[in-house]
């Protein structure tokens, strides 16, 4: 049965998608600003992930303890999280609290308040979180590898928490400007999936947002990504710790190119298939050197990366990588098999109703849709998509994704002499 | 819902959830850490690895893809009380399903290589856990809380019994637990009790049944002192915890303490599966509001699980970039002394209350989340528990919490550990 959710765009520009579905009394709300960490000043990293923090202490009507209390006793948890291109604001909710929670989100995302003492608050739990990330070494090697593959300030390869000197330096006055730049009704996308009828929610939507009156800066363009030409290792000793984290990827594709589908396939075989795919076969079940080993590709919108990440004993490193570049050599030379396609294709399509089996899942799946414009009936068109992907497509997608000899390795860890290489 | 057992004694649970064309079938083992000996702690969770490494019928290169050919996902996970299996597949997966877990109850191989190869695995898997410096101080906390019972040990094991361990050991702890008659099987989804019901009994209903296991728990004996740790090793944040001896799941001063754990902290629900994946609503209580609203923490969060046996309320505190331990440990004692003595008011009652009715509901969106919850409490104490809890948890006082709070957070049922970080080098 296919979502067909509804459409509709606000006179402001906001735009609405609803799908009602009256299984559980329950609402899930996803809105998303586009205003991820991609916006965040050059010379403020970090901006958007802080006021993120800041955003629901207190807004023009209500106080940071009214805020609190709202949410906390309707027991709902109010996520902000920020991506790359988006800010979004998450929560489920009892369907019969739908219509305030709905307009205290409003009132959180249109009109903050920003107080100084929450900034300062929130800036020293900021700070805290990168100094838990300087600690962590799975944390240390992907903040690696991705500042590796995209170099030169390019907004793929920052810290979107920034640094702490960067935190430190943020004001007020930033954060309001970031708010005053972005947010905006036509950088708006509201989804609103549960026990709620469509025509109510479109109305509830309206009441809250239609009114809104503000315009947004021009949306910030990733600048090209250049892929890497050599092989690159890098060393980060943390001799304090017990296993070591690596890090090991390439930069790939748009989400927009007709051959991400051809890529998608390619990466769950490679790795993610059944525990980890061909990685997971070779590292963890035939040679016992790893509890977790995968590959992730996060096609965005502009050449996201194809990460392979494991944590392994030190003992194991050098194993370890040179597994993973015999399995990316057979890969590209090699290519899959029809079974392996096949098995990867049977997967993705199969698992389609456990993805919308949820409010949150279904409402994720359409804001993803709203994002990359994959349209109202995508749900219904995706087993097509990758039905019509052939051997060749996902054996060209791999010879184009990936080469040891261009391979960027980070290992984090209590590995070598101690000494950064 | 309905339950019944086979005359192998296998229990069997059946809900019908039509809102998905999915289906969702959970295999509980009561074995856990708990029951583990010295010399084998970590081996039921070793024993829970085994059992993904094919069976008689299943052979090693066919695993793979077994259930992701439906477009199913599987797992397992292994805990204190117990050790269970799941599979959650579109519903014409279900025959797929039940054989799976009848396979995985009556043949597994346990082959000698496949050990020793899972052997690295497990290590790994306890290092991984070292790096964080919470996980490595909760595992200290709770083995210092626990003197006598076997909640003390971690699930993973102590690395020399992972160094040393059997295949022999394995497979007899295998043969001894894996039978019907100590395991329930649990079936939620898109599918007909009756049917359901039928083919749980073609895929069980020739196991034989094991030997009456017999258990010897050691009753912990009441914590008579106050009692602390440091762990000082390098690293950039420091954290601090204290563990309190709380209720089993079955006692009446359960619900309570639950109500409690929501008004300091915020309510999680009961869903070890699903609760702790989203953050509790905690802004207004009253431990955020000491220790992160004032700048000590930058995150507060209590742990308060439903168990078979007495076992620990956390409260697990990061301390904020720069701050000194002690005050915040200061701050936080305050706060337990002050609900000690004035007990909660009727407000943060029903506040509480809401929160954990709509959390409930909230862990009760998915044919696996529903039947974990099933398999879950039909292992620890009964269906019964977890379908009356919500009318427990509406009847409870502001007497009956302040009572809760006086008995356990009482400062001689208090062990209080700290992991100071030393510079790195």
């Amino acid at each position: 049965m296919s979502l067909s959710p509804t459409r509709t765009s606000l006179d402001n520009g906001a735009t609405l998608l609803v799908k009602a579905t009256p299984k559980t009394p329950i609402v899930a709300i996803n809105l998303a600003m586009r205003a991820g960490s991609i916006a965040d000043p050059a010379d403020a990293p970090g901006a958007a992930s802080l006021l993120s923090r800041v955003i629901d202490r207190g807004t023009a009507t209500r106080s940071a303890t009214q805020v609190a209390e709202e949410l906390d006793g309707r027991g709902v948890t109010l996520n902000i999280n920020v991506t790359r291109h988006l800010f979004s604001l998450l929560c489920t909710c009892l369907a019969e609290d739908f219509a305030p929670v709905l307009a205290l989100l409003g009132d959180i995302l249109m009109a903050p308040s920003l107080p100084d003492e929450e900034i300062a608050t929130r800036k020293g739990e900021a700070i805290t979180a990168i100094r838990q990330d300087e600690d962590n070494p799975a944390v240390r090697a992907m903040e690696s590898l991705m500042a590796l593959l995209y170099p030169g300030g390019h907004p793929y390869g920052r810290r979107s928490k920034g640094s702490i000197v960067s935190v430190e330096g943020l004001t007020r006055e930033r954060l309001v400007r970031l708010h005053a730049d972005r947010f905006a009704p036509a950088a708006l996308s509201a989804v609103i999936v549960g026990d709620v009828d469509a025509s109510r929610a479109r109305d509830e939507v309206t009441r809250v947002f239609g009114g809104w009156r503000a315009s947004s800066a021009p949306a910030v363009v990733p600048p090209p990504v250049t892929p890497a030409f050599a092989r690159r290792r890098v060393v980060i000793p943390m001799m304090n710790k017990s296993q070591a984290d690596i890090a090991y990827g390439f930069t790939t594709i748009r989400r927009s190119d007709p051959a991400y589908y051809a890529f998608w396939l390619m990466n769950v075989a490679f790795g993610q298939y059944a525990l980890g795919g061909r990685l997971g076969d070779s590292i963890r079940e035939r040679q016992g050197m790893a509890y977790y080993v995968s590959s992730t590709l996060d096609a965005n919108v502009a050449e996201g990366p194809l990460s392979i990440r494991a944590g392994v004993s030190p003992a194991n490193v050098d194993r370890a990588v040179a597994s993973i570049d015999e399995e990316v050599a057979r890969l590209v030379a090699d290519g899959l098999t029809p079974k392996e396609l096949d098995e990867s294709r049977r997967f993705l399509i199969g698992s389609m109703p456990r993805a919308l089996e949820t409010n949150a899942g279904i409402a994720n799946f359409l804001q993803n849709g709203e994002f990359f414009c994959l349209g109202l009936d995508y749900d219904e068109r995706l087993p097509g998509l990758l039905t019509a992907v052939t051997l060749d497509d996902v054996n060209a997608a791999a010879r184009h994704a990936m080469a040891a000899d261009r391979a960027t390795v980070v290992i984090a860890g209590p590995y070598g002499d101690g000494r950064i290489e | 819902m309905k339950q019944t057992q086979l005359d192998n004694g296998l229990n069997v649970l059946v809900q019908e959830e039509h809102t998905a064309p999915l289906a969702s079938v959970w295999c509980w083992y009561t074995v856990g850490s708990k029951d583990e000996r010295p010399g084998l702690t970590g081996v039921s969770h070793w024993c829970e690895h085994m059992n993904f490494k094919g069976t008689t019928n299943i052979p090693r290169d066919q695993v793979k893809g077994i259930i992701e050919q439906f477009g199913g996902a599987w797992n397992g996970y292994t805990w204190i009380d117990q050790t269970t299996y799941l599979e959650t597949a579109t519903r014409d997966a279900l025959d797929r399903m039940l054989f799976i877990e009848s396979e995985r109850m009556a043949n597994c191989l346990y082959h000698p290589d496949d050990c020793e190869s899972e052997r690295t695995v497990i290590i790994s898997e306890l290092h991984g856990g070292e790096n964080d410096p919470d996980q490595l101080l909760d595992q200290e906390l709770t083995a210092t809380a626990f003197k006598a019972h076997g909640y003390r040990h971690p699930t993973i094991g102590w690395l020399s019994d992972l160094e040393t361990m059997t295949r022999d050991d394995l497979y007899g702890y295998y043969r001894r637990y894996y039978v019907p008659n100590n395991a329930t099987l649990v079936i939620v989804g898109d599918v007909d009790t009756d049917d359901a019901l039928r083919r749980a009994n073609a895929h069980f209903g020739r196991i034989a049944p094991g030997a009456a296991i017999e258990r010897r728990a050691t009753v912990e004996p009441q914590q008579s002192g106050e009692r602390r740790l440091t762990i000082q090793k390098e690293g950039t944040t420091a954290y601090l915890k204290a563990g309190y001896h709380v209720a089993a799941a079955t006692d009446p001063r359960f619900a309570p303490a639950l109500l409690l754990d929501a008004v300091l902290t915020g309510a999680k629900g009961v869903n070890l599966w699903s609760s702790f994946r989203v953050p509790p609503p905690q802004r207004s209580a009253r431990l955020y509001r000491a220790l992160v609203e004032r700048g000590l923490a930058s995150s507060v969060h209590g742990s308060m699980v439903p168990t078979e046996q007495p076992y620990l309320y956390t409260l697990s505190v990061t301390v904020t970039d720069g701050t000194p331990i002690a005050p915040v440990e200061a701050a936080l004692l305050e706060e337990l002394d002050r609900v000690r003595r004035d007990g909660v008011t009727e407000a943060e009652l029903v506040k509480a209350k809401a929160q954990l009715r709509a959390r409930m509901i909230f862990d009760g969106d998915s044919v696996t989340n529903i039947a974990h919850q099933l398999g879950y409490f039909a292992t620890i104490a009964s269906v019964d528990l977890f379908t009356s809890l919500p009318a427990s948890l509406a009847a409870v006082t502001v007497e009956e919490v302040a009572t809760t709070a006086r008995d356990v957070l009482s400062p001689s049922n208090r062990t209080v550990g700290w992991f100071e970080p030393l510079p790195v080098q």
